[in-house]
């Protein structure tokens, strides 16, 4: 079977094998317009690929370790990091690749090209997939197109594609995909059309900018933009934008340069070029039946589309369009260094005030409405930081993997999370903190007397090198472990600790300073002159969004803590006046409860204890594999600060989410256990930092799991086993 | 004090678990006709494939066998079974989505005049072994479940344990 045609072997029974992209040139060619020459490789391709190789059955495996519903947004991005990987690292089997590559290299020989996805059920009226899969621009050479054909398979499985196909209630698991490789037209100025403005059904919308159009479609170049009349194509108006750099071809990529002030003072396209441009959308409007969002380019006064699609309507029937967040996921690096600048001083400052200012409030002196006022308080602070984390915090976080994503690339390591070395080596505080303890451990693990005395609780005189250390300590790091506890019984709960830690050997850091230097020098030597100052940049960025990303989720959760806080005292209050079970409950039922003593909120609907049949006991649960190894051993629940300092050396740490201020007694730990999933949360970090096994993501670890149960946790197939 | 939580935190009761593995296990039942039976004699394990049927509380499972089989004779020598029950397709797709449940208990034959209210139950899904199950021959057998054994997603599992 022909698993490669040219645009103008495409028939008309081809459009589910070629997908939608390449079907649309296919008709555009022969209708006589002008589109660069492409050859469509046909979703076969991919099938045999998937096949042959077995990765089809892995990523279905992959895909089925939870409910879907359970997985958390990071969990769903690690999942897409993982499938990416395997793509990366499953060569095509070689009958497949030989004869890809001799196609290539005889019909496109030497040219540059664009390898883009063509999915089937793309492009659809009801289905536009515009921007969710992968473009590739400027690869020459048929091994290099190899290499970014399955780079665009896996695109189809990024987590954007997943989220945005989930939405659409398309199967997860039926997806296919064909690619098309286009001669790369190297236009000087680029822009899309649309036929029908969204927003105002009477207009079409032309933007544009210099060079090529990679800048406009990733969002880090604003283009000029006019709106016109669809009656007559007369312009109504020209906005136009602050016009400084373009996207121009480098060596097998793009880049971004600096515009010349000639290009800086006037708009990209003429009066009369807009007006063409125009005349395109509308021609394809006519040949496709309906308004399309048309890419095209100009070389000289040469006019080329570059592909068409048809204007979505999902979005505008229902008001708002969700492929905009989704979108989003893909900023641009220069989009996310002004998120980071928002993040870093505004948000996340705000959001910590906030939460501290609730916690300030002692509930049980307020009277009942003024208890409902402070509960309609936190939740509606509670919903407006939800609504920010996923507006910003969680694009924000994009930092991270698109570091990970390129340095996967250039690198090809086995580990797809070796990354994460590189960006977690800016932990140093609370590294630095466990270092000081670890030291103190010491000096009770060498000297008998001390260690003896400490156990009766007696401390040596002020001037004793350890009490000068312990001093020092809690000078430092006193605010940051300051829980409750702590404050209350001083040092002696720092004295448990260490004696805790001196009764085993020091645990060992797995990464010094040099070794994380050597991997960044591994990676930065792959790059040279201005790109590898790009590549430090990006690497600052990534490290920065590590960072914020996992202090978005500390304040956040004390946010949502503040909530759960005034909806236990209502409980309480509720259940005294007038046995009224406030769990399950809408707070607003609550609140109603609270200002009306007369108000009867409806119960949820809990079955009776007669009713049980069983008792459910946990014996195996599948999360996700965040740091390798076994180990066996008791489970410890950590569910707040207060009980951190029961924690026994040896045990295996169960908690809801690995809080910064928690990472102390890690050295102290077998295994790490916690609910919240994902490779980019600090669990997950700290306890590759300390090699121990570790698996996130189980659901409802803390209440499933009691301490004292007996537990294997298996960091490499990430299950922890639960023994009787 | 400061209690530790993530974001989008989701936590259920225990009793809203029960429930929902207890109806998974009922439409897995419903949906299966056939299950694999575990006995033993003198060591050497046997297994092979039984009619079932469940009893409503799900806190039994009846099958019939003519007295004259293997497994009946393992049974009178050990009361101790096994049974799994399982939605397998024979794809690639049942690593990942088929779900088992494996039961241990013991059996016992169902005599007098509860008989008569689990033939009921039984040819209700079975109404093609009518025959065979009125056969002098052969025996109704009840399995009383101590534990089951739910296995989901290729590795997930978990017990429950009959009050």
């Amino acid at each position: 079977m022909e698993l490669v045609l040219s645009l103008e072997q495409i028939g008309s029974d081809d459009r589910e094998s070629v997908g939608g992209k390449s079907f649309a040139l296919a008709t555009m060619v022969k209708n006589g317009m002008k589109v660069p020459e492409a050859l469509c490789l046909k979703a076969d391709a991919y099938h045999r690929y998937l096949e042959t190789t077995g990765l089809g059955a892995r990523i279905l495996m992959e895909f089925n370790r939870k409910d879907f519903a359970e997985v958390r947004w990071e969990e769903m991005w690690d999942a897409a990091l993982r499938i990416r990987n395997l793509f990366i690292n499953t060569p095509m089997p070689r009958d497949l690749r030989s004869s890809l590559q001799s196609v290539f290299a005889s019909k496109l020989p030497g040219e540059s090209v664009v390898v883009r996805s063509s999915a089937p059920g793309e492009d659809s009226e009801h289905a536009s997939f515009a921007g969710l899969h992968e473009s590739y621009l400027n690869v020459q050479g048929a091994d290099s197109i190899l290499d970014h054909i399955r780079l665009v398979w896996a695109s189809l499985w990024s987590d954007r594609a997943l989220l945005y196909r989930q939405e659409l209630g398309l199967d997860v698991e039926i997806s296919s995909m064909a690619g098309v490789v286009q001669k790369l037209v190297s236009g000087n100025r680029s822009g899309v059309a649309f036929g029908k403005n969204p927003n105002a059904p009477h207009q079409a919308v032309i933007e544009s900018v210099y060079g090529l159009n990679q800048g406009l479609v990733d969002g880090s170049i604003e283009p000029d933009r006019w709106l016109l009349d669809r009656k007559n194509g007369k312009i109504i108006s020209h906005f136009p934008a602050d016009r400084k750099k373009q996207v121009v071809t480098a060596p097998d990529t793009t880049r971004l340069q600096t515009l010349p002030a000639a290009q800086q003072a006037n708009p990209p396209l003429s009066e009369e070029e807009v007006a063409k441009v125009f005349r395109l959308a509308l021609q394809a409007e006519e040949l496709f039946g309906s308004p399309q969002d048309v890419e095209w380019t100009f070389v000289g006064d040469e006019l080329y589309v570059l592909q068409s699609r048809p204007i979505t309507s999902i979005g505008a029937e229902q008001g708002q369009d969700s492929r905009a967040w989704y979108f989003s996921l893909r900023r641009s690096f220069e989009n996310l260094r002004s998120l980071r600048t928002r993040v870093e001083s505004e948000l996340i400052p705000e959001m910590q005030r906030e939460a501290q200012a609730f916690a300030q409030q002692d509930l049980s002196k307020l009277s009942d409405s003024d208890l409902a006022q402070e509960l309609a308080d936190r939740q509606q602070a509670h919903d407006k930081w939800k609504d920010i984390y996923w507006s910003e915090f969680i694009p924000l976080a994009h930092g991270i993997r698109l570091f990970g994503q390129v340095y996967n690339d250039a690198v090809r390591p086995s580990d797809p999370y070796e990354f994460m070395d590189l960006l977690g080596a800016t932990e140093m505080v609370s590294l630095e903190r466990n270092r000081r303890l670890e030291n103190m451990a010491a000096m009770i693990r060498e000297d008998l007397n001390l260690s003896h005395s400490l156990s009766n609780l007696s401390y040596p005189g002020l001037d004793h090198p350890f009490s000068v250390a312990l001093d020092a300590f809690i000078d430092k790091f006193g605010d940051l472990s300051c829980s409750e506890e702590l404050c209350t019984q001083g040092d002696d709960a720092i004295v448990r600790l260490l004696l805790q830690m001196a009764s085993r050997p020091a645990a060992k850091e797995r990464f010094r300073g040099e070794d994380i230097e050597a991997l960044v020098e591994g990676f930065l030597s792959r790059f040279e002159g201005e790109k590898r100052e790009n590549m430090e940049e990006l690497l600052d960025l990534g490290r920065a969004s590590y960072r914020l990303r996992d202090d978005d989720n500390i304040y956040f959760g004390m946010i949502e803590n503040q909530l759960r806080l005034a909806l236990e005292e209502s409980k309480g209050r509720l259940w005294h006046r007038a046995n009224i079970h406030v769990d399950g409950l809408d707070p607003m039922e609550v609140i109603n409860a609270l200002n009306d003593p007369d108000y009867v909120p409806k119960k949820a609907t809990v079955k009776k204890i007669d009713e049980i049949n069983f008792e459910v006991r946990p014996r195996q649960l599948v999360g996700q594999p965040a740091s390798p190894g076994v180990v066996r051993g008791s489970a410890r629940v950590i569910d707040s600060l207060s009980n951190l300092f029961d924690f026994k050396a040896g045990e295996i740490l169960v908690c809801d989410a690995v809080d910064p201020n928690m990472t102390f007694i890690v050295p102290l730990a077998a295994g790490i256990v916690e609910r919240r999933g994902g490779m980019l949360i600090h669990g997950a970090i700290i306890a590759r930092e300390y090699g121990l096994p570790c698996v996130t993501g189980i659901p409802n670890a803390a209440s499933l799991i009691h301490t004292g149960d007996e537990l294997t946790v298996d960091g490499y197939l990430g299950i922890v086993v639960k023994h009787s | 004090m400061e209690q530790i939580t993530g974001s989008g935190s989701r936590r259920e009761t225990p009793l809203s678990e029960e429930v929902e593995l207890e109806n998974f296990i009922r439409e897995l039942f419903e949906s299966q006709k056939l299950a694999v039976l575990g006995t033993q004699n003198q060591g050497q394990p046997y297994a092979n494939l039984v009619a079932f049927a469940p009893s409503d509380d799900l806190k039994s499972l009846y099958f019939v066998t003519a007295r004259a089989t293997r497994k009946y004779a393992n049974i009178e020598a050990d009361a101790r079974v096994t049974v799994l029950i399982d939605n397998r397709s024979n794809q690639d797709s049942d690593f990942s989505q088929a779900a088992a449940v494996t039961a241990t208990g013991t059996a016992q034959e169902v005599v007098g005049s509860e008989r008569d209210a689990v033939l009921t139950i039984y040819l209700a899904k079975h109404p093609m072994l009518e025959e065979f199950v009125r056969s002098p021959s052969c025996a109704l057998l009840q399995i009383r479940v101590e534990t089951y054994y739910l296995v989901r997603r290729f590795q997930n599992v978990m017990e429950l344990h009959v009050k």
